[in-house]
């Protein structure tokens, strides 16, 4: 079930999410996007939709559904 | 819990460097102005800087002020936009800097705008020299030994210039962690609840980290802004505030 959509095209590679993560369901896949950051990558099943990623993103990459 | 970053901001990719307080800030903005149904009537003005790239990434009404004269041009549109709520976005370079007198002279006058002032410790699109709030003991271009404070002072702090000023509201939050990310999201709209009350000056500074000219990752930044950075700017409400 997917409990967070991320727009990847977006993601500058910070790494705030992951740092943020409580359940550490956010981490640094191998795909990298046009800009030629390495982005983020969200395990669904770990995630609780608690909104901390969306908080801290400066770059608008999650949605929580 | 559904959460979905404002239309207004997320129809373009912001242009700012990775890690940048600045796209959390414009977020902030923008559902507050959503939540509180102003979005349609909010006037911003913008200053020369790295907060101008906001030009091209929020859909609100504005305005491009010369530099550091951003906050006496929203204080000239609320003269003749009396509905409206008008903001005036800028960076400690222009609050602290080239624009020190009109920050002075809002205080002291108590016009009823609001300012969101974005404070990186440095001057950030020039390429990161001292400015009047850099840490004491840190090194920028233009300090590479470190920030003498005896030679070029201590950090400018807005609530001891403001201490003796009647103004609306004054508060200081961070734009790094989720949990005061939420903090100054509260100020911020407590800040456009007292302007549409028409209290005054309404002034949030946000203390936001700058990876790119602090030479450190963001996450690095992030930790210095928290550990470092809080220890001279003091997190808080400083007027108008229900605490006190």
């Amino acid at each position: 079930m997917e409990k967070n959509r991320t727009d990847v095209t977006r993601c500058k590679g910070c790494g705030y999410c992951v740092a943020e993560c409580p359940k550490q369901a956010i981490s640094f896949g191998d795909h990298m996007n046009a800009k030629g950051y390495l982005t983020i990558v969200v395990d669904q099943e770990k995630c609780i939709r608690c909104g901390s990623c969306y908080r801290v993103c400066p770059d608008y990459v999650f949605e929580i559904l | 819990m559904k959460l979905k970053a404002p239309e207004r901001v997320t129809f373009n990719k912001s242009g700012f460097c990775p890690g940048c307080g600045h796209g959390v800030a414009g977020r902030l903005i923008a559902e507050v102005a959503e939540e509180m149904g102003l979005a349609d009537k909010l006037i911003t003005t913008v200053d020369v800087a790295c907060g101008s790239l906001h030009l091209e990434d929020w859909h609100f009404d504005t305005v491009m002020a010369a530099h550091g004269r951003t906050l006496v041009t929203a204080i000239g549109l609320k003269k003749v936009r009396k509905d409206n709520p008008v903001l005036a976005y800028y960076g400690d370079g222009a609050g602290y800097a080239i624009g020190m007198a009109e920050t002075i002279h809002a205080g002291l006058r108590n016009d009823n705008v609001i300012a969101i002032v974005v404070n990186n410790a440095i001057y950030g699109m020039t390429g990161g020299q001292m400015a009047p709030t850099t840490l004491p003991g840190q090194k920028t271009t233009s300090s590479p030994y470190g920030k003498d404070a005896a030679r070029f002072g201590k950090p400018f702090r807005i609530e001891d210039a403001y201490s003796g000023f009647d103004i609306g509201y004054l508060a200081r939050g961070a734009l790094v962690g989720a949990a005061n990310i939420n903090r100054a999201k509260k100020m911020i709209r407590k800040a456009f609840e007292k302007h549409m009350n028409n209290q005054g000056l309404c002034y949030v500074e946000l203390l936001s980290p700058c990876p790119t000219n602090w030479n450190l990752a963001p996450l690095k930044a992030k930790d210095f802004l928290l550990d470092e950075m809080t220890k001279h700017f003091p997190l808080g409400e400083f007027k108008g505030g229900d605490a006190k």
